[in-house]
């Protein structure tokens, strides 16, 4: 079996100090593959998106990550601040979910783009420009010697993303981290993006981290999943073997919240209640207020991630398994 | 829309507010209390007299024709003569308002240098103790009335410690900054103040901007997240505010040239008044307004080269 | 005071707290000055003549042997009023116009919004000097000047709060109730769109009093021998050197109380921030 690129263990991400210090993310852990697309789902406010950010430490102010991520051998959490910035847009790229957010609004795409080739390659001038429009022309840009000049806002939101996407991949990343890229994009453009994704995921050989709460996306695009929920993993494994035999309760109540081509409405289950606030995790199973197959146990215990290639943590296991799968179909629509 | 476009439009709009400066000033100068020809002859004027400079100064006519008369005369660059001192008023405004605008520039500078910085320190280290002493320092700065600085700067670094003269303007340039430093400190104080407390809070508000995440994931140094992505968005709004600073700052600048004795147009409007000179009363509020529309338009270029948003 | 009034003053911001206590005395010390003098502000002491701070005179006496301190406590009186009066026509008539002019839109807007460049282009201070240059000097005319003036700011903050609150649901249900457009307005639009121009009421009583001391300084405001803050600073501008005290004191009570404002300006708007 082959090595993981990166290996997370025990990451925790903690906000404030003292008492008043609230834990997003708590006792994470996972592996990314070379060339695979891992999806970290949840609702929001389950970590997906804190997590993500701590591989790289990019914490908002008063963020504190613990834990160890490794990469090629080395710690992330524990390294300088200068092997950090070698590691950061050079060997590991993030993008984000709001393009007219995450792009500074008042420097052209250009000075975007070349400051992370300045930061990451040793291109001079002339380099760094003819990088710039190759990266357009990958991303599928048209006209791209014109609009590396252009700023921000003059570009349309699928368009906006795609120069996100050229940011991010400048200096040749091994692995991307996409927070909810298409979350913002219309259905269309969603599916273009996401395909884009792929493509150059194969095209350079790296392997993606894709943040989203939307489990159709995941299904279109993922290798491996882990659902979070209240700052912790529930369950992890294959794509096709959590959406064909959930072993958590709440991975079932997603799964049956997706609309299904075909289905009728009745058949969709949803979930209720909301998830918990993180000054107000509930003991025992974080989600045992909203599961329909908690007992005694789960309001006691925390149950622990168990088994092998498929975890879950989830005391009722069985009963979930034997409650089968709420996705009828292969979800080959999407 | 261009740049050329966007200059275009921002000119066209100095014309009405031009207009309404002109009627403001000509209403205020025909309210000025005393009729000016016996200012000029005293009580005991002839009648005669008093008709021949009325006559003189258009004051005989329809207020509608004076109007129409006044706008020719400003745009011709005639603002008539001064009462008391016999000279033009222009010469007057061409002699006093340079100095004005050098004490306002050097405060401006003075405040910017001071408020950037510490705007810096307070945001970044928010909510501790560095930002609780720079934000109580300014506030009781933004407390202190001009006069009441400038009078203990004088005594302090003028008369006791004799760092800097107690006024006046000096001979030569270098004399001239030296002269007019510590009018320009004082001048500059509410100014940083009110500066320091609007950047410190955009700053606050550009530091977890989803942009600059994106910036320090590009591993770029810490310099360089600072001034390209925050800095520069952080002053954007910053800039609209000292634009409209800068009526303000020339307003102190009448009471900072009374106090420091500063022969600007500050202290030669205060003079005019007093000794009820209208015609440069009228003169000094037009150059003042103009200069003052001329600030904003330059600070709006400014803004609109920072945040491609405005042309683009 | 009961447990839950105390746990509720605790909860308030520490600006609002503290802007308020320094008000509250400022007001109580304005409006019964000569419970707290220990001496007439305008009685003259011939022995005493610009005698330095002592058990006898805290604050020491000025040119005249009038006791400094009992001078500070009684401009509160004179001060206090400027900050009230020369921002309450304002704050009135700013309000009304903006109101309207938030509601009706358009070419009044236009108009209002020409007029607004014109105001902001003067000088401020250079304007009411001006104005008060024309009206004649003293207390009166000064709340005139800076009226004539001030109306504008309130009025644009409250234009464009009327301007986002017409746009909401419960706007047109007014109108779909047949409410008068004087009704909606004053009766719905504006208690909603209210609180910035309070906010900045805060802050422009805190300038009212900066500016009312510097024409009081200039010999615009407050006439003498009146006790005015400003005015005595300017008594006390040409014994800096050898009797700083008649000057000094009076600045501290002028950024005592401007302060008082900003914080309980500052605080109110951290408490209004919170409600929403």
């Amino acid at each position: 079996m082959t090595e993981p690129i990166l290996s997370v263990r025990n990451l925790t991400a903690t906000f404030g100090q003292g008492a008043s210090a609230l834990r997003a993310v708590n006792e994470v852990s996972f592996d990314v593959m070379p060339g695979e697309v891992l999806g970290l789902v949840g609702e929001s406010g389950s970590g997906k998106s804190v997590t993500l950010r701590s591989l790289l430490r990019l914490l908002p102010v008063g963020g504190h990550v613990g834990g160890s991520v490794s990469w090629h051998g080395k710690d992330i959490v524990r390294m300088t601040d200068a092997e950090l910035r070698a590691v950061r847009g050079g060997q590991i790229s993030m993008i984000f979910q709001e393009p007219m957010t995450a792009l500074n609004p008042v420097l052209p795409v250009r000075v975007q783009i070349e400051e992370n080739l300045r930061a990451h390659t040793q291109l001079d001038r002339k380099g760094r420009n003819a990088r710039a429009k190759e990266l357009m022309d990958l991303v599928g840009i048209p006209d791209s010697a014109r609009r590396l000049d252009e700023f921000p806002h003059q570009f349309s939101g699928g368009m906006r993303q795609r120069v996100m996407i050229a940011i991010a991949l400048a200096s040749d990343p091994k692995l991307l981290l996409a927070d909810e890229p298409t979350t913002a994009l219309d259905v269309t453009i969603q599916d273009q993006i996401l395909n884009l994704i792929l493509d150059l995921r194969d095209e350079l050989a790296m392997s993606v981290v894709l943040v989203t709460h939307d489990l159709g996306v995941v299904a279109a695009t993922c290798d491996r999943m882990a659902v979070m929920y209240a700052g912790r993993i529930v369950e992890e494994g294959d794509v096709t073997q959590v959406f064909a035999q959930p072993r958590h309760a709440y991975t079932r109540g997603l799964l049956g919240s997706i609309p299904q081509a075909g289905t009728e409405r009745s058949m969709l289950l949803s979930i209720d209640g909301t998830p918990p606030g993180l000054a107000a995790i509930p003991q025992g199973c974080a989600f045992n207020p909203r599961c329909d197959f908690a007992t005694d146990i789960c309001r006691r215990t925390r149950p622990h991630l168990t088994g092998d290639g498929h975890r879950a943590a989830c005391h009722n296991s069985d009963a979930v398994i034997a409650a089968g799968s709420p996705v009828k179909k292969a979800l080959s629509h999407v | 829309m261009s740049m050329t476009a966007f200059l275009g439009r921002r000119l066209l709009q100095l014309v009405p507010t031009l207009i309404f400066i002109l009627i403001v000033v000509f209403v205020l100068v025909r309210l000025l209390p005393g009729d000016p020809a016996s200012a000029v002859l005293g009580d005991r004027a002839l009648d005669a007299d008093v008709e021949r400079i009325n006559r003189e100064l258009g004051l005989d006519r329809s207020l509608p024709v004076q109007f129409v008369a006044f706008v020719k005369q400003v745009f011709t660059g005639n603002l008539g003569n001064s009462i008391s001192m016999k000279i033009p008023v222009t010469q007057l405004i061409a002699d006093r308002l340079p100095i004005t605008m050098l004490l306002t520039f050097m405060a401006a500078v003075i405040a910017v240098v001071m408020a950037v910085p510490l705007a810096f320190v307070a945001a970044l280290r928010r909510d501790r103790l560095e930002d609780s002493a720079i934000r109580g320092a300014f506030q009781v700065g933004l407390s202190m009335p001009v006069f009441y600085v400038g009078l203990i700067l004088l005594t302090v670094f003028g008369a006791k410690l004799r760092w800097f003269p107690v006024g006046g303007y000096g001979d030569g340039f270098l004399d001239h900054l030296y002269h007019l430093f510590l009018p320009a400190v004082t001048l500059a104080l509410s100014l940083s103040a009110i500066l320091m407390r609007n950047l410190r809070s955009a700053i606050i508000g550009v530091v977890d901007a989803e942009y600059v995440t994106f910036a320090r994931a590009k591993g770029l140094r810490a310099n360089l997240i600072l001034f390209r992505h925050i800095l520069r968005n952080a002053l954007i709004s910053t800039l609209a505010l000292f634009g409209l600073s800068i009526g303000t700052l020339l307003g102190g600048a009448v009471i900072t040239e009374t106090v420091f004795a500063v022969p600007g147009a500050g202290r030669l409007m205060v003079d005019s008044i007093y000794g009820r000179d209208y015609p440069v009363v009228q003169g000094l509020t037009i150059a003042l307004a103009v200069l003052v529309s001329v600030t904003f338009l330059l600070t709006d270029i400014l803004q609109a080269w920072l945040d491609p948003r405005v042309t683009k | 005071m009961t447990v839950m009034s105390v746990s509720r003053l605790r909860r308030l911001p520490r600006a609002f707290v503290f802007g308020a206590a320094i008000l509250i005395a400022s007001v109580i010390v304005a409006t019964f000055p000569s419970a707290f003098a220990p001496y007439d502000p305008l009685a003259m002491d011939y022995v005493n003549l610009l005698a330095p701070p002592s058990a006898a005179h805290p604050f020491g006496t000025d040119n005249f042997g009038r006791d400094v301190l009992s001078r500070v406590i009684h401009a509160y009186t004179i001060d206090m009023q400027i900050a009230l009066f020369a921002t309450l026509f304002p704050f009135i008539f700013g309000t009304i116009v903006g109101a309207i002019v938030g509601y009706v839109g358009g070419v009044t807007e236009s108009i209002f919004g020409r007029v607004v460049d014109a105001v902001i282009t003067f000088p401020f201070l250079v304007l009411v000097i001006a104005i008060v240059s024309v009206l004649g000097p003293g207390l009166i005319n000064m709340y005139i000047a800076i009226g004539v003036v001030g109306w504008v700011f309130y009025a644009r903050i409250i234009a464009a709060e009327v301007k986002v609150q017409k746009r909401l649901d419960y706007a047109d249900a007014g109108r779909a109730m047949g409410y008068t457009h004087a009704r909606i307005v004053f009766r719905h639009l504006l208690p909603n769109a209210i609180t910035p121009a309070v906010v900045y009421w805060m802050t422009d009583m805190a300038l009212a009093i900066l500016l009312g001391s510097s024409l009081g300084y200039l010999g615009l405001g407050a006439q003498p021998p009146a006790a005015e803050w400003g005015v005595q600073i300017a008594d006390g501008k040409n014994f800096m050197a050898t009797a700083w005290w008649i000057s000094v004191f009076p600045g501290f009570a002028i950024v005592l109380t401007g302060l008082g404002f900003s914080l309980l300006g500052d605080g109110l708007a951290e408490i209004l921030r919170g409600r929403k």
